[in-house]
């Protein structure tokens, strides 16, 4: 029976990761008919829904996984992509507004040379290791300093999103030279292709859908060793994982750091997609709205916020359009539903039908003369 | 008598601890023999809890001595490093991980290494395996190895928690009413349990339950306002006047 289920995900994983590695960029660039063809547009839009996934991911590992949840993990998100961008600002060269040799914003802020800390990120390597340092180093700064005093639940949570809001501050100021609240955008190139043509797109979509089956299946197996059941176990009783000898900040920490980093990887390959990256993308709702698609997907699973990450993003891309003012109150009311109706979210529906049958059995069974001698279930109201 | 010092394994000398005022611990003198098995009484407050919370570091004394074996000085460790020295702490209300299975629970329980890295490739071996059954017969749930900790009932959940301490294979046991919300058959089958591990563990237990403290039947120590009133049987603290007054005069007749 274990075995049996263990088989079918391996399928389930094998075969989504099928679909989204191959076959959409297949149809993508294979010469169809128009209705078997997925379109440059579909295949860049799917591209930012990967990402978000990956972001996604990162958030459940934390809340539905340890028990923590951030309510600032787009910061990491924001900060990989500014790295990222970063790079991808430099690859454009003189072909600016102001036809110079630095980035337009600098331009218009007066200076005439490169600021020394952007010199190194002429190369992709570096600005990809700054992708890791950057987040990395912030989030084990942060995480030392909040699990060594113990701050937890929901005071956590605020700490999260105090953070991500100062860091949105900071990046809003033009004086930290990185593109104050435009931010970075026209990119050209990336890695000597240019951006704007729809191989090199197929080609980011491609390298996130890997990426994301790659963090899907590294976060299960991690999950099933004895470190996931240390983890799952500081979220179900912190005291006894701490009274059996675990030191459950440094696991903590780990879980922190490591989710910083996937968020991060996430907002390396949503940059180049999307053309754009400014400090809205901090906001406190940005992170918000992160928890809402695990809470749709759900928690606790791997799958289920992939699941919500689409799903909440694919029905954001239709509500914006047809009724661009209500989005907000789309979210906030499908959150609500979902908490109250659905407390495992997309994925516990199967779970949930079946024990509604159940029940719905058993009321048909009891609804029957009840056998002389017998007690009535006394479980059921 | 013997010339030699007797060795404790638990030594608690001029304790005290306040709380905005409140005088939880007040010159408190404790001492634990090696393998002995000590009960705790007291009435609500009298600092049992707080008792347990400085020996595991969850709490620092304002001043005293707290020392484990010969001359561990407990007050500038905390909690995981003072469960690594050999000290298992079973809480009043059962605290198993309800999201694993009773293997699993026992699994993160055993004796070994606690560091991030080694818990990543960490592998179960059939020694692990074999331990880990051992324990679950010794506390009744052999058969429930494959349950979900959530499934059990109150008194299992219990149960499981002294098999959580048990896999550490403490030097000394701290277990905090572990008879409570308990049916009698579960009650006595706990204070079997309790006596088998004398000798092999030191153990304190703190309970309410004066019909469980008999079937103990061992040395009993009454805490009231945060020290000790007196030590001795069962008897003798029974008809001990200051005893009688403080507590069991107003409860002799309570069994919950």
């Amino acid at each position: 029976m274990r075995t049996d289920s263990k088989r079918l995900e391996t399928w389930l994983t094998l075969a989504g990761g099928f679909l989204l590695i191959v076959l959409l960029p297949a149809l993508n660039v294979l010469p169809l008919p128009e209705f078997l063809k997925v379109s440059d547009f579909t295949i860049n839009l799917y591209g930012k829904y990967l990402c978000y996934a990956i972001l996604a991911i990162s958030v459940d590992v934390l809340w539905g996984y340890t028990g923590l949840l951030s309510l600032g993990q787009a910061l990491f998100f924001t900060l990989g992509g500014y790295m990222m961008g970063m790079y991808l600002m430099r690859m454009i060269g003189t072909l600016g507004q102001y036809h110079q040799p630095i980035p337009d914003f600098l331009v218009f802020l007066g200076w005439s040379k490169l600021p020394p800390f952007w010199q190194p990120f002429d190369s992709f390597a570096f600005a990809m290791l700054m992708a890791l340092v950057l987040p990395g180093a912030l989030a084990t700064l942060f995480g030392f300093l909040a699990f060594r005093s113990r701050i937890r639940g929901v005071y956590f949570s605020i700490l999260t999103q105090a953070l991500t809001y100062g860091a949105c501050l900071l990046f809003f100021r033009n004086s930290l030279l990185m593109g104050g609240n435009n931010g970075f955008t026209d990119f050209k190139f990336i890695l000597g292709h240019d951006l704007r043509s729809a191989g090199t797109q197929r080609g980011l979509y491609i390298a996130t859908a890997i990426t994301l089956m790659l963090v899907l299946v590294g976060c299960r197996w991690l999950s099933r060793t004895k470190f996931g059941l240390v983890q799952q176990a500081i979220r179900d009783s912190e005291n006894r994982v701490l009274f059996s000898g675990y030191a459950a900040a440094h696991y903590k920490l780990f879980v922190f750091v490591l989710c910083a980093l996937v968020a991060s990887i996430g907002g390396v390959l949503y940059v180049p997609q999307v053309g754009i990256i400014n400090p809205s993308e901090m906001g406190t709702e940005k992170s918000l709205e992160a928890v809402v698609w695990v809470a749709v997907g759900g928690r606790g699973t791997l799958v289920g916020p992939i699941l919500g990450a689409f799903g909440v993003n694919a029905l954001k891309s239709w509500a914006t359009r047809a009724y661009p003012d209500l989005w907000l109150i789309f979210l906030g009311v499908m959150f609500v539903l979902v908490t109250v109706f659905m407390p495992r979210g997309l994925v516990g529906i199967p779970d949930q039908l079946r024990e509604l049958a159940a029940r719905f059995q058993k009321r048909k069974t009891d609804a029957e003369p009840p056998v002389t001698g017998i007690e009535p279930d006394k479980s059921l109201p | 008598m013997s010339v030699r010092p007797k060795e404790f394994i638990l030594t608690l000398e001029g304790v005290n601890k306040r709380f905005d005022g409140f005088k939880a611990i007040t010159d408190l003198n404790f001492y634990m023999d090696v393998g002995e098995l000590r009960i705790i009484i007291g009435p609500n407050g009298a600092g049992k809890s707080t008792m347990m919370d400085i020996i595991t570091g969850r709490t620092r004394p304002d001043t005293g001595k707290v020392e484990f074996e010969k001359d561990t000085d407990l007050t500038r460790l905390n909690e995981y490093q003072i469960n690594r020295l050999g000290i298992g702490r079973k809480f009043q209300t059962p605290s198993v991980y309800v999201g694993h299975t009773v293997f699993q629970n026992i699994l993160l329980s055993l004796k070994g290494t606690r560091s991030v890295f080694s818990a990543i490739f960490h592998r179960v071996s059939s020694s692990d395996r074999d331990r880990i059954q051992t324990v679950l017969e010794t506390v009744g749930l052999g058969a429930k190895a494959d349950w979900k900790a959530g499934a059990l009932s109150h008194g299992q959940k219990q149960w499981l928690e002294i098999g959580m301490l048990l896999a550490q294979d403490p030097k000394l046991l701290l277990v905090d009413e572990p008879a409570a919300g308990m049916s009698d058959e579960e009650t006595a089958k706990t204070g079997e349990l309790l006596l088998s591990l004398e000798g092999k563990h030191s153990v304190v237990v703190i309970e309410h339950d004066m019909a469980f403290v008999r079937q103990l039947g061992r040395k009993v120590t009454v805490l009231h306002q945060g020290t000790v009133l007196c030590e001795g049987s069962v008897d003798q603290v029974q008809n001990d006047e200051r005893v009688i007054e403080v507590y069991l005069g107003r409860k002799k007749k309570d069994k919950t």
